[in-house]
């Protein structure tokens, strides 16, 4: 018997096929002629392209979404990694009750912890301002590179002269080609668009929030056109993951 | 370095989390118990007026049922969709493997507002089902897929479906080929073997897979927005309205806990479901 029986193979075929649906159709109506959604386009064109290059808000948003990426990776590594160093490598009581206190803020939706951001951060009028919107998205970030470089961590020698011997090396290197290039990206495209939308203001929106505002609004295909440039990001990221480390090995068996 | 020493390293991860995470979070909990004056001013108190003006509430009941439907429909039509990729992956022995792994994941990886457009474009009134539809003349008005419960259900079961994926294949480890092999070695047709041993073997797997995903839709809120056009209502969209455009936040703590409480019963059910059906 092969791995997979022909009717799973062809099931499988048929759910994939589900799952790429929107990306394509996200990708050909980018390149539309018309004016608002219709698919398939009556005519293919670049305007889309040039109009988002000329649209104010989304550019900005862009700016400050790449600006936020930037200081909340920087800012969670260097929180991050010494927390994972003492968890994956230091052998006091409370550990484990350490390692849920850390990753705690993973299990909330993030619905609530938008919430109760908002609600902290109102009377220190922190609310749609560059630090009020880093220190949000960092409750997602910090956590997420406590859990990376914990296990990265562990996987090293257990003496610890040993390990510091290597530290250069291995867990340097998951920085580099896992944490940066899974957090960043994904920082200024999607991830936590629900803190984002509690924290911004109409001065301060990142990204995704001046997408969903967009959306809301109109139905055009200028969002199509955007969607492929961060699409292309990400692909470019993930194969570069891909190459380097494996998804596959990092999320599944 | 000695462990002693070893520990002052997680001191600024620890006031990170205890400052901008614990205490936030109690402050949720504090704000429950604040009511909200007349003139829509928030009054400092401690009360239960706001609890029980939300579970009086009969729009509190319909926004629980609606998320609560809306849950369980988005999560077993994911559930139906992850299952054959996730025994697919599993099995495969293809060079492939990696590559599509990395597929059935990817909308994960993919900003939520690109995908509910792409499901614009697909199920919308100019859309591909629809125009579809209309050219192979089965219809003569456009249906309404979008902008209402049907849309949501769609675009909240896609958006599940890659963590449902993860944890299938996660729950898959004591999926024993040779039981199957065995079964089919002994005469039984590939449909029973699947119904009689593949199915029931993996019904933890699966009743993991499902608690996961309800939870997921609990707490969704891009999707019922944007697919739903204002025109769904689920405690989600509720609590973020009660927080932004009503600045009711008494009243939007209370909410945001009563579905957290929602949210530890299911688990809890859905993680003893696994553990029974383990044995």
């Amino acid at each position: 018997m092969n791995g997979a029986g022909r009717v799973l193979s062809s099931l499988a075929a048929l759910v994939y096929a589900l799952i790429l649906a929107p990306i394509a159709i996200v990708v050909a109506l980018a390149f539309s002629a018309d004016n608002f959604i219709l698919f398939p386009p009556s005519g293919y064109s670049l305007r889309w392209f040039r109009a988002l290059s000329t649209h104010g808000p989304l550019l900005s948003a862009l700016w400050l979404s790449v600006q936020i990426a930037s200081v909340v990776t920087l800012l969670s590594l260097v929180i991050g990694v010494p927390a994972a160093l003492a968890l994956a490598k230091g052998r006091f009581s409370g550990r484990d009750a350490l390692t849920n206190f850390f990753l705690a803020p993973l299990l909330l939706p993030t619905l609530i912890t938008g919430l109760a951001l908002l609600l902290f951060f109102t009377p220190l009028r922190l609310t749609a301002t560059l630090p009020g919107l880093v220190l949000g998205h960092m409750t997602v970030t910090v956590p997420f590179v406590i859990r990376m470089m914990t296990t990265a961590f562990s996987t090293l020698p257990d003496d610890i002269e040993a390990a510091a011997a290597t530290l250069g090396a291995k867990p340097w290197r998951v920085v580099r080609r896992v944490t940066l290039p899974l957090v960043t990206p994904g920082l200024i495209a999607c991830a936590e668009t629900v803190i984002s939308l509690f924290l911004s203001g109409p001065r301060a929106a990142t990204l995704p929030v001046e997408m969903v505002r967009y959306v809301e609004g109109r139905t055009d295909p200028l969002i199509a056109a955007l969607s492929v440039v961060l699409i292309v990001a990400t692909l470019i990221v993930v194969v570069i993951v891909e190459r380097l480390v494996g998804i596959a090995r990092a999320v599944g068996k | 370095m000695s462990d002693a020493r070893l520990k002052w390293l997680l001191l600024p991860a620890a006031l990170f989390v205890l400052a901008i995470y614990a205490w936030p979070t109690l402050g949720l909990f504090r704000n429950a118990f604040n009511e909200t004056g007349p003139t829509g001013a928030m009054v400092e108190t401690w009360s239960l007026k706001t609890t029980a003006e939300v579970l009086e509430d009969n729009f509190t009941f319909d926004l629980t049922l609606n998320s609560l439907w809306l849950s369980l429909s988005a999560t077993l039509l994911a559930l139906a969709m992850s299952y054959p990729v996730a025994l697919f992956l599993f099995r495969t022995n293809s060079r492939f493997r990696g590559l599509l792994a990395v597929v059935a994941i990817m909308p994960m990886l993919i900003s939520g507002v690109v995908r509910v457009f792409g499901w614009l474009a697909i199920l919308g009134d100019r859309g591909l089902v629809n125009s579809l539809a209309q050219s192979f003349g089965l219809i003569s008005a456009p249906m309404k897929l979008v902008f209402n419960w049907t849309g949501v259900t769609i675009g909240l079961a896609e958006s599940i479906m890659p963590y449902m994926i993860l944890a299938l294949l996660a729950g898959f480890g004591q999926l024993d080929r040779t039981l199957e092999e065995a079964s089919r070695s002994l005469g039984a047709t590939p449909m029973r073997t699947f119904l009689r041993v593949t199915l029931p073997l993996s019904l933890p797997a699966l009743a993991l897979a499902a608690g996961l995903g309800f939870v997921l839709s609990m707490s969704a809120y891009i999707t019922p927005k944007l697919l739903g056009g204002g025109r769904v209502f689920v405690l989600a969209t509720e609590i973020f309205e009660q927080a932004t455009t009503n600045t009711n936040w008494p009243m939007a703590s209370v909410l945001a806990i009563y579905t957290l409480v929602l949210l530890l019963l299911l688990l809890v059910t859905s993680n003893l479901a696994a553990r029974g059906l383990k044995r």
